[in-house]
């Protein structure tokens, strides 16, 4: 009798689930430079549970004193709100106005070097700063009010129609183009017939976009004197008429909801 | 040639031509209405060219003397841009979660973590920063809980979105081994959404490292508050410096995140 034999233990599997960094020690460098890396910025801003704990009685302060919203002064809340809309739509205009000149300029295909760099320097500056940056500049160079703040928006606009624009006119199907200056035609005849109507699409779409995003803009650059709702809350937030500015904030929420809402509908039925 | 058989072509339909001049006018009428009610001060506008010659002699040279006090506030711009993010990520998981419609509890969660998406992403980031001014005080804590709140809605809506292409199949398998429902989240859903994170992480850290040196403003923190302090002394020529700095820390942050998107993705 042989006895019997003992099972053959089974070989050990050791699986892992595949990492983000291949690599054993790279990727513990990585963890240990971020959480170094998290603690030196965390000192570095004095951010601590005591100052949060500190800030609580006021936040419930402030709460309670900004409800109920206060619509006493609708009057402000509307011209202000009329005044965002002026500028949102005035901008978007200019806006595509400068724009679409501009998005010719920064692309390469129909270009000069020189015309190409100049386009894409105007659309690094302009999207570059935020625009409550560029506000402030026109309102130093042209007085408080509307007049800055619509300047702005056209800034900030014409270098962001520049930019996506310029990327739909490089991926455009050159054999329309070559038909078209096949016929003798000259630059601007190729630019409206050979051109254009591949974009146009494309280009309304973005103007409707951007109209959405100068609207937000718009009620937030007044914060610098450049007009619109965003000067009438950051007056009632200097006064401390809290309730005043959380009625015109939740005007400004309702107003970017629908300026949304409008701008998703029109865009998905162009498309 | 026959009388009468004559064709003209044209490219639109009668009512194709009636539809196009209705949109034209009305857009033409909005535009009228806004540009003659939109208060201009003409004194001011037609100075303009004179202020702005003014203003870039003022600014040029820039006073590179000043660099120095600049590289701090700098500093904390990105640290303020980091950590709000991080924040942000905290505060937006279980907000993805319950907007997410299969994961969310039931209706009520789903709408409520709806209602905070829209009310954060609608806030502006200057006015988070007024308002966490008031409760924080003055400071970079005020600017990184602001950073954090309003990007609250972005990632939240972003997370949501993959945890609903998510494949369905894992979570069941992960279910039928018994696992509760935070092991299913930490097993089945987590790595899946993975790489959506980490796109959503470094495009949201872009996005916050220019808003954070403009926060500063409303005394939040950042490059915008000695900003504000160069403006208020009329010292042009160092805002000439504060603004080169602005653009090439953007600039910078744009780089490596397009860069950084390009291997996640």
């Amino acid at each position: 009798m042989t006895p019997p034999v003992p099972p053959t233990p089974a070989p050990e599997l050791t699986w892992e689930p595949p990492h983000l960094i291949p690599n054993f020690w790279w990727r513990w460098a990585t963890v240990l430079g971020l959480v170094a890396y998290l603690a030196y910025a965390s000192t570095a801003l004095d951010l601590n549970w005591a100052r949060f704990v500190h800030g609580l009685p006021r936040a419930w302060d402030f709460i309670s004193r900004m409800v109920p919203p206060s619509f006493e002064r609708w009057e402000l809340i509307v011209s202000g709100g009329l005044e965002s809309l002026r500028m949102a739509l005035i901008s978007s205009f200019i806006g595509v106005v400068i724009g679409v000149p501009v998005a010719v300029g920064a692309s390469r295909n129909l270009s000069p070097w020189y015309v190409y760099l100049l386009s894409r320097g105007y659309i690094a500056i302009s999207r570059t700063f935020p625009e409550v940056i560029i506000a402030i500049l026109f309102v130093k160079a042209f007085g408080f009010g509307a007049f800055a703040g619509t300047l702005t928006l056209v800034a900030a606009a014409s270098g962001f129609i520049g930019k996506l624009l310029a990327e739909d006119i490089e991926d455009i199907d050159p054999g329309q183009v070559e038909a078209i200056r096949a016929t003798g035609a000259g630059g601007m005849k190729v630019l409206l017939y050979g051109v254009f109507p591949q974009v146009l699409p494309r280009l309304v779409g973005l103007a409707i976009y951007r109209l959405d995003i100068n609207l937000r803009a718009s009620t937030i650059i007044g914060i610098v004197g450049a007009g619109g709702i965003g000067s009438a809350l950051f007056h009632s937030f200097k006064r401390y008429d809290y309730d005043f500015t959380l009625a015109i904030l939740l005007v400004i929420i309702a107003m970017v909801m629908v300026a949304e809402l409008v701008s998703t509908e029109l865009r998905r039925r162009i498309q | 040639m026959s009388e009468g058989t004559e064709q003209v072509w044209r490219r639109h339909t009668r009512q194709e031509s009636l539809q196009r001049f209705s949109i034209q006018f009305g857009l033409t009428a909005i535009l009228v209405w806004a540009v003659a009610t939109l208060d201009i001060y003409w004194p001011f506008a037609l100075d303009a060219p004179r202020q702005a010659l003014d203003l870039a002699r003022r600014m040029v040279p820039p006073d590179w003397a000043f660099t120095p006090h600049v590289l701090q506030p700098l500093l904390e711009t990105i640290n303020i841009a980091t950590l709000g993010t991080l924040l942000a990520f905290v505060l937006a998981f279980p907000i993805a979660i319950m907007n997410a419609r299969n994961t969310s509890y039931n209706v009520l969660t789903f709408w409520v973590a709806r209602v905070i998406v829209v009310a954060t992403r609608s806030v502006n980031e200057l006015v988070w920063g007024l308002i966490f001014v008031v409760i924080f005080g003055p400071g970079a804590m005020a600017g990184t809980v602001a950073i954090a709140v309003r990007s609250i809605g972005f990632v939240a809506k972003l997370l949501a979105e993959a945890i609903e292409e998510i494949d369905r199949g894992q979570v069941e398998a992960i279910e039928a081994t018994g696992a509760n429902r935070s092991k299913v989240f930490l097993v089945a859903i987590l790595p899946q959404i993975m790489p959506a994170i980490m796109g959503v992480a470094v495009y949201r850290l872009d996005i916050n490292i220019r808003q954070s040196s403009v926060i500063g403003l409303v005394g939040a923190g950042g490059l915008g508050i000695v900003l504000t302090g160069a403006m208020n002394l009329f010292r042009w020529n160092r805002v000439a410096v504060i603004l080169v700095a602005i653009f090439l820390v953007v600039v910078a942050s744009e780089t490596i995140s397009a860069a950084l998107r390009k291997r996640v993705t």
